[in-house]
C-alpha cells in the first residue's frame, strides 16, 4: 500500500526572508493516518500545508500523492480538500450552499449531491441550520460546517489550519474529540497542523515536530514525549527540567552525570556520551520525585489542583522542577535543602 | 423626549445645512413648477397652475384644445435609453478593469487607481471637448480607420447619439470603476483560495464568489453612473446633435432661450420623483435579499 502523501525533499525559501521557510524536508504521511505538523509559529508547518493544497509551489522537491507527483495539478484539481484558520466559510451563501459547492464544482448529479449534502448535515450535527447564513452561527458551529463543506467534496486528504486555534478552551476539548470521531468514521487521512502541543498529543496517530523549515522528530505521542530526539522537542512538548551536566562515568547503555552543586544523576540510557563530555540532562517534572541526594534548595511550591509543582534551584542558578500528586507530603519549606530523585528511565541525554 | 432632543443638538449644523441647500430649493423648485410663466421669462409668483406638468404630455392648441405630444416624452426615452446604454458599457469596462486592478501587487494597484481618478483634474467641459476633436470628421480616430481601410469615407459619428453615448462612458466610467474595485479589494483573499480549494475553476470562482461578493458595489457604481447620466448635460451639449437632446439639456433650455420657468422647474421634479422611486425598489428589493 502507497503512502497518502510523501514530501520528498522540499525546500522553499520565500523572496526577501532570511531563512528558508523548509529547508529540505521528507516524511511520508500513511492511508487514513490522522496525522499532525506540530510548531512554533514560523516553523514552515503551514507553509508546508499550503503546498500540499497547492496554494504554494517549493523551490525543489516532489509532493507525491498516493505515489504521483501533484506538482502540476492547480489547487483545484488536486483531491485534497482545506479546512481553513478563518473558516473561510462564503458570507453569501447558507449553510447548504457552502456545503454544496465543492460537490457542485466536482460536476456530481443533483440527487447524488443532495444525498450528500443531507449525510454532512447529520454527520456533523447541523440540523436545522441549513437555511442558515454563517454570520448567525456561532464559532463552532462555523468550524462545523467549514468542515462539513471540506468532508462534502470527499477528499483523500482532509488538510487543517489550526482549525480550533479561535475556539475557547471548552469547545476546543469538544472539538478535539469530535475530529477524531470524523476521522475515523470517514476513515480520511488528515494532515492537521497546529502550534498547541496538548492538542496534538490527544489527537494525532503521529507527531511531526517542526523548527526552522526543518523537521526535528516523527513519531506517536507517546514515543515524542518520552523519548524525545533532541532539546528543541523536550522543551516545545510538555513541561521539562534542563540541567547542564559533565559525563562521569559510562556503565554499558547507562550512564553517570554530576550537576551543578555536585549531585549525581544516573541515565539508563547514556548513548552518546563519553566521560568528561559536557551535556544536557533532560526529564519530565513528573518523573521526580522527593526521596533522592539531588540536593536543591527549596523555593515555592505552586498549587495545580491534582498536582502540586514544587520549584527549587541548584547552585549555578537551574530551576528544577518536581510535579507531585497534591494530598500527598507536604511541600518542603522555602529555603530548606530538599534531596530529589530523578527516575534514571526517565532522563534523556541531549548534546549540550 | 427632552433628552433625545439635547442628543440630537451636534447634528444641528448638518440639519440647517439641509434645510437650507437641499429642501429649501427642492420646496422652492416644486412652488415655481405650479407657477405660471412670465412674458418676458420668470414666473407669475401669485398665480397658479398645472400647464407645465400637462405640457408634458400634451399640446395645447390656439383655440384651447389639448391634443398628445409625444416629443418630450421621447426626450425621456432617449435620456433612460443612453443612460442604461452607458451604465451596461461602463459596467462591461468597469468591472474587468477593478478586477484587474485588484490582483496586481499593492503599489502597482495604487497607481492605477490613481491614473482612474486623474481625468478629475481636468474640467468635464474641456475633456469633452477634446472628444470633439478626436470624433470629427477629418480628426484622428476617423483619419486612423480610413488609413487601415475600415471605412471608406468620413464615420459621421459628431453630433450623433453615438457620439453622446461615447462622452458619457468615458465621463462616468470612473465612477463605475471605484466602487467596484473597493468592494473587489474588500473580499477576503481567503474566499477565492477555499473556492479554487473545493474545485473551482477561475470562472466558477468569478461567478460564483467574486462577483456576489463584489454586488454591493457593482450596485453602487451603477446608480453612481446611472443617475448622473440621466441627468447629464455636458456631453449631449457638445458631443450630440439636435437630435440627441437629453433632459438635462431640455431643462437647461427652459431656464435659457425657452423662458418657461415652470416647465423646467415641472421637468426636474418628474426627474427627480421617477428616481426616487427606482432607488426605494432597489433599496427595497436588497433588504428583501438580505432577509432571505
Amino acid at each position: 500500500m502507497t503512502d497518502a502523501i510523501t514530501i520528498a525533499g522540499v525546500r522553499k525559501h520565500f523572496d526577501g526572508a532570511a531563512a528558508p521557510a523548509l529547508a529540505g524536508v521528507s516524511f511520508a504521511i500513511r492511508r487514513n493516518e490522522f496525522f499532525t505538523l506540530l510548531g512554533p509559529s514560523g516553523c514552515g508547518k503551514t507553509t508546508l500545508l499550503r503546498m500540499i493544497a497547492g496554494f504554494e509551489h517549493p523551490d525543489s522537491g516532489d509532493i507525491l500523492l498516493d505515489g504521483r507527483s501533484v506538482l502540476g495539478l492547480n489547487p483545484n484539481r488536486r483531491p485534497v480538500n482545506t479546512v481553513f484558520q478563518s473558516y473561510a466559510l462564503f458570507p453569501h451563501m447558507t449553510v447548504a450552499e457552502n456545503i454544496t459547492f465543492g460537490p457542485e464544482m466536482l460536476g456530481l448529479k443533483r440527487p447524488e449531491i443532495r444525498e450528500r449534502v443531507a449525510r454532512m448535515i447529520a454527520l456533523l450535527r447541523l440540523e436545522g441550520m441549513a437555511d442558515r447564513r454563517p454570520r448567525e452561527l456561532s464559532g463552532g458551529q462555523q468550524q462545523r460546517v467549514a468542515l462539513g463543506r471540506a468532508l462534502a467534496a470527499s477528499p483523500q486528504v482532509l488538510l487543517l489550519d489550526e482549525p480550533l486555534s479561535a475556539l475557547d478552551l471548552k469547545l476546543r476539548k469538544e472539538m478535539q474529540i469530535e475530529l477524531k470521531r470524523l476521522q475515523q468514521e470517514t476513515g480520511i487521512t488528515f494532515i492537521f497542523v497546529t502550534h498547541d502541543q496538548e492538542e496534538a498529543l490527544t489527537m494525532s496517530d503521529r507527531i511531526a515536530v517542526m523548527s526552522h523549515g526543518e523537521v526535528m522528530q516523527i513519531g506517536a505521542p507517546v514515543e515524542i514525549y518520552e523519548h524525545p530526539a533532541n532539546r528543541f522537542v523536550a522543551e516545545f512538548i510538555g513541561d521539562t527540567n534542563l540541567v547542564a551536566a559533565t559525563c562521569v562515568a559510562r556503565d554499558g547503555a547507562a550512564g553517570r552525570f554530576t550537576i551543578p552543586g555536585g549531585s549525581d544523576i544516573v541515565a539508563t540510557d547514556a548513548s552518546g556520551a563519553t566521560p568528561g563530555a559536557k551535556v544536557t540532562l533532560g526529564f519530565r517534572p513528573e518523573r521526580v520525585g522527593l526521596d533522592g541526594r539531588v540536593t536543591a534548595v527549596m523555593q515555592h511550591a505552586v498549587y495545580l489542583g491534582t498536582d502540586a509543582l514544587l520549584h527549587a534551584s541548584l547552585p549555578d542558578g537551574t530551576v528544577l522542577r518536581a510535579r507531585l500528586r497534591a494530598g500527598g507530603a507536604t511541600p518542603p519549606a522555602t529555603g530548606s535543602d530538599v534531596g530529589f530523585s530523578v527516575a534514571p528511565d526517565a532522563v534523556r541525554v541531549f548534546s549540550a | 423626549m427632552k433628552t433625545s432632543w439635547r442628543g440630537l443638538a451636534p447634528t444641528a449644523p448638518a440639519a440647517i445645512f439641509l434645510l437650507a441647500f437641499m429642501v429649501g430649493p427642492l420646496l422652492l423648485m416644486l412652488y415655481v413648477s405650479t407657477l405660471e410663466r412670465g412674458a418676458f421669462g420668470g414666473v407669475v409668483w401669485d398665480s397658479h397652475s398645472f400647464v407645465a406638468y400637462e405640457k408634458l404630455v400634451f399640446e395645447r392648441d390656439l383655440i384651447g384644445r389639448l391634443s398628445l405630444n409625444p416629443d418630450y416624452l421621447t426626450i425621456f426615452g432617449r435620456s433612460f435609453q443612453l443612460a442604461a446604454i452607458t451604465t451596461l458599457v461602463t459596467l462591461a469596462i468597469g468591472i474587468p478593469t477593478a478586477l484587474f486592478m485588484t490582483m496586481l501587487p499593492p503599489r502597482q494597484s495604487a497607481l492605477l487607481l490613481f491614473l482612474v481618478t486623474v481625468p478629475f483634474w481636468t474640467n468635464l467641459l474641456v475633456r469633452n471637448f477634446a472628444w470633439i476633436l478626436l470624433l470629427r470628421n477629418g480628426g484622428p480616430i476617423d483619419g486612423f480607420l480610413g488609413w487601415l481601410g475600415v471605412t471608406s469615407g468620413p464615420i459621421d459619428v459628431l453630433y450623433t447619439p453615438l457620439a453622446t453615448g461615447i462622452g458619457l462612458a468615458y465621463s462616468f466610467l470612473p465612477f463605475m470603476i471605484l466602487p467596484i474595485f473597493v468592494a473587489m479589494e474588500r473580499i477576503d483573499r481567503r474566499l477565492i483560495e477555499a473556492a479554487f480549494d473545493l474545485g473551482a475553476n477561475r470562472l466558477r470562482v468569478l461567478t460564483r464568489v467574486v462577483l456576489p461578493l463584489a454586488m454591493p458595489g457593482i450596485v453602487a457604481g451603477s446608480v453612481l453612473v446611472f443617475v448622473p447620466c440621466l441627468g447629464a448635460y455636458v456631453s449631449p451639449e457638445l458631443l450630440g446633435g439636435a437630435k440627441s437632446m437629453m433632459i438635462g439639456n431640455l431643462i437647461q433650455a427652459q431656464f435659457g432661450a425657452s423662458r418657461n420657468w415652470p416647465f423646467g422647474a415641472a421637468l426636474a421634479m418628474v426627474l427627480l420623483v421617477i428616481l426616487l422611486m427606482g432607488l426605494g425598489l432597489l433599496s427595497l428589493s436588497g433588504r428583501r435579499r438580505k432577509v432571505a
